[in-house]
């Protein structure tokens, strides 16, 4: 009876059996003032308390996130010979940057019930709640943001870019572009058996402004005014210093 | 070299900005504009968030115009007292051109009127401009080369009430026409991110009649107070002013005013304006194009709740 319930507890309890452990080459991104992009490496291995189940396909996918924040697409139209804007879809969270990275083809890695779960795929990252009535294809305002997004390498998809060896071993790159916003990058990693998710590993790596850009950035924000003064008064000093300068050169 | 702005959030290289700067300075010292409507479209082109722009845009007309300023008065070829009533103008008109923007922010459409009303002011003061020069020109040349400068007649303008004397420009006529440039040039600055010297110059030879020769330093003075008013404006409600983004702009726009008011003094004042008005011209038309070609992508993206 009691080697009965052992072995339910075991059946019962797959989830757990394999564990992601995680590296990443680096847990915050420093923007400088010659700042142009950034490499991220993220390795990790699987960890697990029994001999590699060869029953299913275990593959990994790494979903890298930057800050979401609203925003309004528009959508010109031709009126009257000139392009204007006419119809605008307001999208209600879409992140600044976004990145899947996985093992397979995202077909095979993932099924769509758990991309629904977890929200993994670029469109699921997408929250848009509502269009207005007037817009009768709410969907093509999505799919240009992506479009937009994907073309500026803000969007990524990388399908077999995380390499992953001996089912245990696992590790992919991400190239984050020069033009990041800071803020939190939630760093998420899905093991996933047969497209189920069987662990789930959740990081977050900084993004953040450093040294001058830092200090410029919060001047500009807790005192406008003093920034403003300030930007005026350099400006007129470089202007004035530099006529100066040049009629020296001049003579 | 990539650089990274603070504010804009994006990189971009420096050398590129420099080169920009420097190039737009040399028409800002030729012509008194402050080239605020030829650099703010250049920004948008390279990936300026066009708010930032707009903004830091106003920023640079302050200090390119510094320099041009101190040329011409060392020159004394600014009217310090023509100026300051255009001034007085250009802040009230600056303070209603916010109050207007925002509006127009609130209603969605400030992009298309801000490109329309780009389109519509150069087409006018270009054309006209272009016209009036081409006709001087033939003029000078029709006469054997004697210096047309019988343009001062009598007009209502020199009927209106509250007259003063404006010794630096030999002028003796109402400061309403002065405010009322000053006022709409200052409205216009604030609306389209520009000094507003496209409009101001022709406003002073054709409409108040000044002496070419002291419109430059004049307009000049005038956009220094409005734009560094408008940059103030912007920093304290936006926070849209890239301090370095405008440094890397005006060390180049600086080095070129230079250049460009030293090759300005050297030309004929009619192959000046017949220049400035070309230079208008296509920068409208390419703007007027933009609205009437299909554009590649007819989606854009903004931030929510308006720009």
């Amino acid at each position: 009876m009691l080697r009965w319930l052992a072995l339910f507890l075991v059946l019962a309890l797959p989830l757990r059996a394999e564990e992601v452990v995680l590296g990443l080459s680096r847990d915050e991104v420093a923007i400088t003032a010659t700042f142009d992009g950034s490499d991220i490496l993220i390795f990790g291995a699987i960890k697990r308390e029994e001999p590699i189940r060869d029953d299913s396909n275990l593959e990994v996918i790494i979903a890298l996130a930057g800050p979401s924040e609203p925003i309004t697409v528009r959508r010109k139209e031709r009126v009257a010979g000139i392009w204007v804007n006419v119809d605008a879809v307001e999208v209600d969270a879409a992140p600044s940057f976004y990145a899947v990275l996985s093992s397979a083809p995202l077909e095979t890695a993932l099924r769509q019930v758990e991309d629904l779960r977890h929200d993994i795929t670029i469109p699921r990252a997408i929250r848009s709640v509502g269009a207005p009535m007037t817009v009768a294809d709410a969907e093509s305002f999505t799919e240009a943001l992506i479009r937009i997004r994907a073309g500026a390498d803000l969007y990524q998809v990388l399908e077999n870019a995380v390499d992953l060896e001996e089912d245990t071993l696992f590790r992919g790159q991400v190239t984050l572009p020069a033009n990041l916003t800071e803020g939190p990058y939630r760093t998420r990693i899905f093991l996933t058996r047969n497209g189920r998710v069987v662990d789930i590993y959740e990081t977050t790596i900084a993004v953040n402004k450093v040294g001058l850009e830092r200090w410029l950035y919060e001047l500009s924000r807790n005192m406008p005014l003093v920034y403003g003064l300030m930007s005026l008064a350099i400006a007129i000093a470089a202007g004035w210093g530099a006529s100066a300068a040049f009629r020296l050169f001049q003579r | 070299m990539l650089i990274y702005l603070p504010i804009a959030e994006v990189s971009v290289n420096a050398f590129l900005l420099l080169g920009l700067g420097g190039m737009v300075g040399v028409l800002s010292g030729m012509f008194g504009v402050g080239g605020g409507f030829l650099m703010t479209p250049l920004l948008f082109f390279i990936g300026i968030p066009p708010a930032v722009a707009v903004a830091t845009e106003a920023n640079q007309i302050v200090a390119s115009s510094f320099s041009g300023v101190l040329a011409h008065l060392r020159r004394k070829t600014v009217d310090l007292k023509m100026g300051t009533v255009l001034l007085v103008g250009g802040l009230t008109g600056a303070a209603l051109g916010v109050v207007i923007f925002n509006y127009l922010k609130a209603m969605g459409q400030v992009d298309l009127l801000v490109r329309l009303s780009y389109v519509v002011f150069l087409g006018i003061v270009g054309g006209l401009m272009f016209i009036e020069s081409l006709r001087a020109l033939r003029k000078t040349r029709a006469a054997g080369g004697a210096p047309a400068s019988e343009r001062r007649k009598h007009t209502w303008v020199h009927n209106l009430p509250f007259k003063m004397k404006f010794r630096v420009s030999g002028l003796y006529i109402s400061v309403i026409p002065p405010l009322l440039v000053g006022v709409f040039v200052g409205i216009l600055s604030a609306i389209m991110g520009v000094g507003g010297g496209f409009i101001m110059v022709p406003a002073m030879i054709y409409l108040l009649g000044m002496p070419t020769k002291v419109v430059v330093g004049t307009s000049l003075f005038q956009i220094i107070f409005v734009t560094a008013f408008t940059t103030l404006l912007h920093a304290t409600t936006n926070f849209t002013v890239d301090i370095v983004l405008a440094v890397l702009l005006l060390v180049g726009g600086v080095i070129g005013a230079q250049i460009g008011t030293r090759i300005g003094t050297r030309m004929k004042a009619e192959q000046l304006r017949i220049l400035l008005a070309a230079l208008v011209l296509v920068v409208c038309g390419k703007l007027a194009l933009d609205l009437l070609l299909t554009p590649a992508e007819i989606y854009s993206l903004g931030a929510a709740g308006g720009h």
